[in-house]
């Protein structure tokens, strides 16, 4: 809400400087979010009279005007305005004034004539974003005044934002209440007497909603001057409030809807037809509202409506057709209580939202209807004339909140806030604020006043003392507590250590959108169905990932175009996996890209392209961290994201999947365009993470020996079956096991490839005697012969 | 010739030699030819017996002389080489130290990680535990376990990503208080992170972010412990005292509530452009429990009080390092993630 700092202080006589009134409303919980100067400043530019204007000499269009600038001086000013005549008071600005934009008045000649200033339009003052001719001051305006003082422009506007909970500051006279609290300064309402009825004429009012319209008031006025202006005043005031001026009795309603807080409603009398009807609308009913937006009004909404039909949603925005307007004679006024719920509930459904709306929704003061009405009316009746009719109200009070009493323990005050605030003091602010107070034998009983529809509980009215008060004044305290030491478990590893190990073989950790584009998805995993967002920022933005890969290469790829050769990235996030039941699994997913070289470019080791091995090597050291390696068994794999030949997953013992991982598929990756091979990983960090806790081995004090073999075996025929046959032949004794070279070409027969590998043996109890490790070789080899067709490489 | 005169001719020749000697193998060759079992020297030592006995002491001295200086201008020459030879090796085996080092680099954290790190570290030192909770949530405990009701103005200030089932995306991490709340008794020290997202995306917004939630609920905790936490942390976060300030604000789930400001870590609280020329920086929303957020989880409002607070992961971590634009989280360009290892 915008509000003007001039008429504030008209309700609040205060000496307190601005940015100092600013920071107290904004301590207090009524947030000032800017404090603007309503108008430039504007030195030495003064109200002027202009005596005579004469034509130029020199040229049709400018006329030489002699202008009367107090002091006894006058000045001659050539020009050009249309709206250039004896007797206008006008703003000059004088030589030396600076106007906004930089432009510097300065003493010149203009078509062989001496101009000594310039007389102004609003918009060269930084006071209109448009203006027709110039500026015209009010009559009685003094001539020789300084401009910002005749039309008192040392005001600002105060932009606040205000928490929803507090409606009943959304007007002037809702923030001098809060002020009056804070100050103790007594607020000046401007004073409000009940009009005369000088017509009989009325209109029939019924309420068919009585909950969501407890109160209604209306009042006919007849006979306005369809020529009445707005007077600038009142034309400033608005604009400084951040409102458009429109029509006299428009221009009213928002003045006391800015006032006091009661949005108000004026009908065209004469487009109103019968009676006026409270009531929900029905199937398929229409109204073009004032926006010219024409709507069909969904079933159930609350309407004013005529015997016509609708003449405007209740509380959010009136019609078109029975809008005030040039032509308006008349006008039937409504001052109402609207339910705040189906306030809020209607505008949001369809869209719309208001000053009237915001007000409603939030609450608008229920004893305010009739003040606000009379105020209104005196307002029109002093700027366009017209005669009052009695005031029509109706109002159910079975259905208007009632401020139930609260209970407030002064012990209570003390504990929640954790200092001790004197009674004394807790009665004067609750006083202040508006409220009832009885006192009990451990407190008071509390009545709110009507407008604050926050208060309901004891906390409610424990946050008004501690507001008042000022959060600043009571002193922090470091908590006392029981020492209680959190979960420390060794069963899992910490996520930290796997992003550190991947941080550390220079991967860079990335985090991605947890929704991504559906199309990429489906290519990468096409098994899994979504959850769809129903709302999506973008449709590219709709699909809640089961994979951590989409979000990688949209990373990996934006990085390509950016001139990066070679991209290292690594995500740690949840997976949304829809479960056939309609319930949703989050599992933390970590996975990593790699595209371009395996090591950064660098001087003595020939550039090498990344490849499978590489990224398998970064998994198996994130195995490694996770517990020995020989739990993990890999095992080629067909992955649709994946090169079919080029895709391995991993298990664990008990053969539960760990992830997935290999080079990119070359159509994907053409897709994509992209135009290096593409190598991606994904672990289930809820099964990596589970460690075992290590148990110890007596280390043997035994010498151990070591045995090289190297085996020709078909192609097909995995390493790791290889390996895992030798290591259970060769039993406990193989201390370690290490393949060392895979080599196909000359000496190996076609299709057939030669595996070299180092046996470490040793026994814990003894030194191995060289018979028995022949003795072990030779069974090696006779079964890797016997179960894999392999063959000593001689 | 005297023995004298002949060892002196001798000694002359081995020297000029020793001198000549190119390597330890020709000092090693000298060393043979003259102090060898058949060394020129050796045999003058066996021609002594030809030698008139009243001058075979003196000579034998001469000899036994002549043998240890020889020696000696030997051992003195062969070091003198080894050295040089040494020298010249470590003249061939210099490096410039100046050349990189070889293997790979490092990487590094995301900027947010670093920062929810250093968060938890914070709060675990302050004996809080770690609790999570699911992103897909439901609106009971979205909104209406933390006071939220359908229609309260409160909702608009959330923008909700909605599924087709009734779920939603979490909006903020408070739902996890209710979780650990519907699980564990008070006292209850805890703090949850994690992606919270908003249906809205501009220059100050991203339809996903992270949150950091506290919750501590006991029997004593007062709005006076609130601030010594909050002021605490924030201190210790941005690793220098700091003005704080409290100031009464509105959220649901809160009662008091308050919004905290620290003074603008960029400009000292002087004005600039990141605090709005005001001298503050909002850094977080707080407040003591709303009883009614206890009553949900059921837990006596009257016996336990405690305080909740929540901040914006991102906005401490563009404060602490100066980023200027919300977005370049997301967009994970590596010439801004490199910044940050």
């Amino acid at each position: 809400m915008k509000i003007s700092e001039q008429w504030l202080r008209e309700w609040i006589p205060t000496r307190m400087p601005s940015d100092v009134l600013a920071e107290r409303l904004t301590m207090a919980g009524l947030a000032v979010d800017a404090l603007l100067p309503v108008a430039p400043e504007l030195e030495q530019v003064v109200v002027g009279e202009i005596i005579s204007a004469e034509p130029h000499p020199a040229a049709d269009r400018l006329r030489v005007c002699t202008v009367r600038v107090g002091k006894g001086r006058t000045l001659s000013i050539v020009c050009g305005a249309g709206n250039a005549v004896a007797g206008l008071k006008v703003p000059v600005a004088l030589p030396g004034a600076e106007l906004p934009g930089g432009i510097r008045i300065e003493r010149s000649e203009i078509r062989g004539v001496a101009s000594q200033g310039m007389l102004c339009s609003a918009k060269e003052l930084g006071l209109a974003e448009a203006a027709e001719g110039l500026m015209v001051l009010d009559s009685g305006a003094r001539t020789g005044a300084a401009l910002s003082e005749a039309l008192g422009l040392d005001d600002h506007q105060i932009e606040l934002d205000l928490t929803p909970n507090r409606g009943d500051c959304l007007s002037v006279a809702g923030l001098a209440r809060e002020l009056a609290a804070l100050t103790g300064v007594t607020p000046h309402a401007p004073p409000v007497k009940p009009a005369k009825a000088h017509s009989r004429r009325q209109i029939k009012v019924t309420i068919q909603a009585r909950q969501d319209c407890p109160r209604y008031l209306g009042r006919v006025i007849e006979g306005i001057d369809a020529a009445a202006t707005t007077p600038s005043w009142m034309r400033e005031r608005l604009r400084r409030s951040g409102v458009r001026s429109i029509h006299p009795v428009v221009d009213v309603t928002n003045y006391v809807m800015l006032e006091f807080g009661q949005p108000l409603h004026a009908f065209d009398l004469d487009r109103l037809s019968g009676a006026i009807t409270v009531r929900h609308a029905r199937e398929h009913e229409t109204l073009t509202l004032l926006d010219g937006n024409c709507m069909e009004v969904p079933a159930g909404t609350l309407l004013i409506a005529d015997d016509n039909g609708p003449c405007a949603l209740a509380g959010i925005m009136g019609g078109q057709d029975s809008a005030v307007g040039a032509a308006t004679r008349g006008v039937f006024l409504e001052s109402a209580y609207f339910r705040p719920e189906t306030i809020a509930s209607r505008a949001r459904q369809m869209g719309l939202h208001t000053d009237s709306s915001h007000r409603f929704e939030r609450g608008v003061d229920p004893q305010l209807q009739a003040r606000a009405l009379e105020r209104a009316t005196q307002l029109i009746l002093s700027l366009a004339g017209g005669r009052a009719g009695p005031v029509t109200e109706k109002t159910s009070s079975r259905h208007l909140p009632e401020r139930a009493p609260v209970r407030l323990r002064a012990q209570r005050v003390t504990r929640l806030l954790g200092a001790p605030v004197p009674p004394q003091q807790i009665a004067v602010i609750l006083k202040r604020l508006g409220m009832k107070l009885v006192k009990l034998a451990d407190g008071w009983r509390v009545t709110p006043p009507s407008w604050r529809f926050d208060i309901a509980l004891e906390c409610d009215l424990i946050e008004e003392v501690a507001r008042i008060t000022g959060y600043e004044k009571l002193a922090p305290r470091r908590p006392l507590a029981v020492l209680q030491a959190g979960t420390v478990t060794e069963k899992l590893v910490p996520a930290d250590r796997f992003r550190t190990l991947l941080v550390d073989r220079d991967y860079q950790e990335a985090i991605t959108y947890s929704f991504v584009d559906p199309a990429l998805q489906a290519l990468i995993d096409p098994a899994h169905r979504p959850m769809m967002l129903a709302n999506p920022i973008a449709s590219d933005m709709a699909a809640m990932r089961t994979s951590l890969w989409p979000g990688l290469l949209k990373a990996a790829i934006h990085n390509l175009n950016r001139q990066q050769e070679r991209v290292r990235l690594f995500e740690l996030g949840r997976r949304y996996l829809p479960r056939t039941d309609g319930a949703v699994q989050e599992r933390p997913g970590l996975a990593g890209i790699a595209v371009g070289n395996a090591l950064p470019e660098q001087w003595g080791v020939p550039a090498r392209a990344g490849d499978f091995f590489d990224v398998k090597g970064d998994v198996e050291a994130l195995l490694s961290a996770s517990g020995s390696r020989e739990r993990f068994h890999f095992r080629p794999i067909q992955h649709p994201a994946l090169h079919p030949g080029q895709a391995a997953e991993v298990t664990d013992a008990d053969g539960r999947q760990i992830g997935v991982f290999g080079g990119l598929h070359p159509s994907i990756q053409a897709e994509l365009g992209l135009e290096r091979p593409v190598f991606l990983f994904e672990l289930w960090l809820e099964v990596l993470e589970q460690v075992q806790i290590p148990v110890f081995h007596e280390i043997s004090r035994f010498p151990s020996i070591r045995r090289d073999i190297a085996v020709v075996v078909d192609e097909h025929i995995s390493a790791q079956s290889v390996l895992d046959c030798v290591a259970q032949v060769s039993g406990k004794l193989l201390a370690n096991l290490e393949l060392f070279d895979e080599y196909r070409g000359e000496g190996i027969d076609s299709g057939r490839k030669s595996l070299a590998m180092g046996l470490t043996l040793q026994d814990s109890s003894r030194t191995l005697k060289e018979g028995e490790v022949e003795t072990l070789m030779d069974q090696v080899v006779e079964v890797l012969a016997s179960r894999l067709g392999a063959r000593l490489r001689q | 010739m005297t023995v004298r005169e002949q060892l002196t001719q001798l000694l002359d020749e081995a020297r000029r030699a020793a001198a000549d000697a190119a390597d330890v193998s020709a000092v090693e060759q000298l060393r043979v030819r003259y102090l060898g079992k058949k060394g020129v020297l050796t045999e003058q030592l066996k021609r002594l017996g030809g030698l008139p006995p009243a001058e075979r002491p003196q000579a034998g001295q001469l000899v036994n002389e002549a043998k240890q200086s020889l020696q000696d201008e030997l051992n003195r020459r062969r070091q003198e080489l080894e050295s040089a030879q040494r020298e010249a090796q470590l003249a061939r085996e210099t490096v410039d130290v100046t050349l990189p080092g070889r293997g790979m680099r490092q990487g590094g954290y995301h900027p947010v990680t670093r920062t929810v790190q250093r968060l938890q570290t914070l709060f675990r030192h302050m004996g809080f535990d770690v609790a999570d909770g699911p992103e897909i949530e439901d609106e009971f405990h979205n909104f209406e376990a933390l006071n939220i009701p359908e229609n309260h103005p409160a909702r608009a200030m959330h923008d909700t990503f909605y599924f087709g089932s009734g779920l939603l995306l979490r909006t903020h991490t408070s739902p996890v208080q209710i979780r650990y709340m519907e699980q564990h008794r008070p006292p209850l020290r805890v703090i949850a992170q994690g992606r919270v997202y908003r249906c809205d995306s501009d220059v100050t917004h991203t339809p996903m972010f992270h949150q950091i939630e506290g919750l501590m609920v006991d029997e004593s905790v007062s709005f006076a412990d609130l601030k010594g936490v909050i002021g605490e942390f924030l201190e210790r976060f941005f690793e220098q005292s700091l003005k704080v300030r409290f100031r009464p604000s509105f959220f649901p789930f809160t009662e008091p509530s308050a919004e905290v400001d620290i003074e603008c870590v960029i400009c000292g609280g002087g004005g600039c452009r990141v605090c709005k020329q005001s001298g503050w920086l909002e850094v977080l929303g707080c407040g003591m429990v709303h009883p009614q957020v206890l009553r949900h989880v059921g837990i006596d409002s009257e016996r336990y009080t405690g305080f909740a607070f929540g901040l914006g992961v991102e906005r401490l971590t563009m404060l602490r390092y100066g980023v200027n634009d919300l977005r370049l989280f997301f967009e994970n360009d590596l010439r801004f993630l490199r910044q940050f290892r």
